[in-house]
């Protein structure tokens, strides 16, 4: 087993088996054929199946589809978590993204000092779990505790304040503010790091030529960042249509108040494992599940066909 | 790395620090509020949220609740056996298999390459369903193991794509050296390979690691039992449960962050390498 041919150029003669190329294979690809993929087939399959009889399994082809598009019972659930998940999305691509990227093109200016202590701070909330963030600020923004009125009457602009998790038109922006709280160092990071690939010849031809501060970023870096920004925006795609522990830890699994901040992740959960109103369907979320994966495909497809091969890619 | 006067410009750069402390302020600001009032009594809590505790504020009867109820060093051990084995074992097959994807030429390899990452883009969590038949059928629900499995499994693809990167550029000479030598395939990848992959494992590990710590959803959907709860879990129930005990509620809050904040203080070097090199590109 020890030796292999594949130092020598294939030319000669027949190969022996390699057996440690299976071999090595084999664990991964089986704990990943088996936990990953075989379970997203298996609920892409149990969509078209319902429960018949207790314990007994029937197909009904598309039912489900038509129950989840068609009756008022699931199609207004749906269609709310749907616009719901694109208005959080929104948020996170109006505000997370450009407030990540000016705080990376800050950072990286070469004369600034300290920019390792803001780097490491600005990641703190990043790696906290949505448990606690989801916490911490529902105690900060409540009327019991009263911290936000205090604060903000002490800069004497305690008329503006509401309880914003509590009301239908204000909860889903305040939770999506929350959700860019805790994420706005990922886009950081990643746009400071291409900023620190882009060659110093290059800033210096342009000093030279006197194009400096915002001017030289919106000139020269910011063509160079776009097939980052492109990534960033794919990476909160995904993370945005799959999101659900947020909502989950602050508002309850109703998504209150009234279902105002439910997304397609708390549908599910609510769907297949239930509550204490509703049993729980396996069949109605494996066709929910079903959906948002076809909702995630079609966005990273439009991603890399409708926009990737539109942007300019600099050698560098 | 001079550069010329344009940027020290003093006015400019006290505007730009201006800025930049007014964020580190909304960043650290709520979690040190937490943290400052889960020392308090409940009259300290409500009577002067924003100041620090003094002699008669000053209580550690949030921390006592925590201790005497909750089930913390439990979930603290069940979260730190999920996590570190989980990454374990992400590592180690996703190098074996990095290592048969890269080194090798045979039919059929682009194609398993494209398998094995293709779990990059899908969220496993859609697979829930039969994640939960499965586990159920192989009876091992509520089990520690269900986790890890799922995890490892979460995490393959990114391994692989990291790592077989990387394989790539480690010398030809060398190993073709040990196969001289007559080291088996196995000690080559362990031996030689393995030393080599340390930044790519850095990378591994954080995007492995704070993601199974902090996760919510497979420990409520697949292991909720009191044994097999995890500190992310533990936390969520036991603040759902004291929720009108504010002392109990900042005190499980703080107990849940301080491990956090230390150790991502204290690696936040790699952390922060690990992301920039990794993500790039």
């Amino acid at each position: 087993m020890a030796t292999t041919d594949h130092t020598a150029p294939v030319a000669t003669g027949k190969r022996p088996r390699r057996w440690h190329i299976p071999l090595l294979l084999a664990p991964a690809a089986i704990v990943y054929t088996l936990v990953m993929i075989w379970p997203l087939v298996d609920s892409l399959r149990l969509s078209f199946f319902d429960e018949g009889a207790p314990g007994e399994r029937i197909f009904v082809g598309l039912q489900n589809y038509r129950a989840l598009f068609g009756s008022d019972l699931w199609w207004g659930q749906f269609w709310n978590a749907l616009v719901n998940n694109f208005e959080f999305f929104a948020i996170h691509m109006l505000v997370q993204n450009p407030i990540g990227i000016a705080l990376a093109a800050i950072l990286s200016l070469p004369a600034l000092r300290g920019k390792t202590v803001y780097r490491t701070i600005f990641f703190i909330p990043a790696v906290l779990s949505y448990v606690i963030v989801g916490f911490v600020w529902r105690l900060i923004l409540s009327p019991t505790w009263g911290i936000a009125p205090d604060l903000l009457d002490r800069i004497g602009l305690g008329f503006l304040y509401q309880p914003w998790l509590g009301q239908t038109d204000t909860a889903l922006i305040t939770l999506s503010l929350i959700s860019v709280w805790q994420f706005i160092g990922i886009p950081m990071m990643l746009i400071y790091a291409a900023l620190l690939s882009i060659p110093d010849e290059l800033i210096e031809a342009a000093e030279c030529d006197g194009i400096t501060g915002v001017a030289q970023f919106f000139k020269i870096k910011l063509p160079l960042l776009w097939p980052s920004i492109g990534i960033i925006s794919i990476l909160t795609f995904v993370g945005n249509f799959n999101a659900f522990d947020l909502v989950y830890v602050t508002q309850g699994p109703f998504a209150a108040p009234d279902g105002s901040t439910d997304l397609l992740g708390t549908f599910l959960f609510r769907t297949f494992f239930g509550s204490t109103s509703q049993l729980g369907d396996p069949y109605m979320g494996a066709t929910i599940a079903t959906a948002m994966f076809g909702i995630i495909v079609i966005g990273v497809l439009l991603y890399l066909f409708g926009i990737q091969r539109r942007l300019t890619y600099y050698q560098m | 790395m001079f550069r010329t006067s344009a940027r020290q410009n003093p006015l400019r750069s006290s505007a730009l620090h201006l800025v930049l402390i007014v964020y580190t302020l909304i960043c650290v600001a709520p979690i040190l509020l937490i943290i400052m009032n889960s020392f308090k009594s409940r009259r300290g809590i409500f009577g002067a949220p924003l100041e620090f505790p003094r002699g008669e504020t000053f209580s550690l009867e949030g921390y006592e609740t925590v201790f005497t109820i909750g089930n913390f060093p439990l979930y603290f051990q069940n979260s730190l056996i999920v996590t570190i084995v989980s990454l374990l074992l992400t590592v180690v097959f996703g190098a074996m298999a990095a290592f048969a994807l890269s080194e090798y030429r045979y039919r059929g390899r682009e194609i398993l390459t494209l398998y094995m990452i293709l779990g990059l883009m899908v969220p496993i969590r859609l697979g829930t369903v039969g994640i939960l038949n499965m586990m159920a059928a192989a009876g091992i629900s509520n089990t520690l193991t269900a986790l890890i499995l799922v995890y490892t499994a979460q995490h393959l693809p990114l391994a692989i794509f990291v790592m077989s990167e990387l394989m790539r550029q480690v010398s030809d000479d060398l190993k073709n050296a040990a196969r001289i030598d007559g080291l088996s395939e196995y000690r080559i990848l362990f031996r030689l390979v393995m030393p080599v992959m340390r930044p790519a494992i850095a990378t591994i590990a954080v995007f492995t690691m704070i993601p199974i710590w902090n996760d919510l959803w497979f420990p409520l959907v697949l292991a909720p039992s009191e044994e097999t709860r995890t500190v992310t879990l533990g936390a969520q129930f036991f603040i759902g449960q004291f929720v009108t005990n504010w002392s109990a509620v900042l005190a499980a809050l703080s107990l849940a962050i301080i491990p956090m904040l230390v150790l991502y203080m204290l690696f936040s070097r790699q952390i922060i390498r690990g992301i920039t090199s990794g993500a790039v590109k």
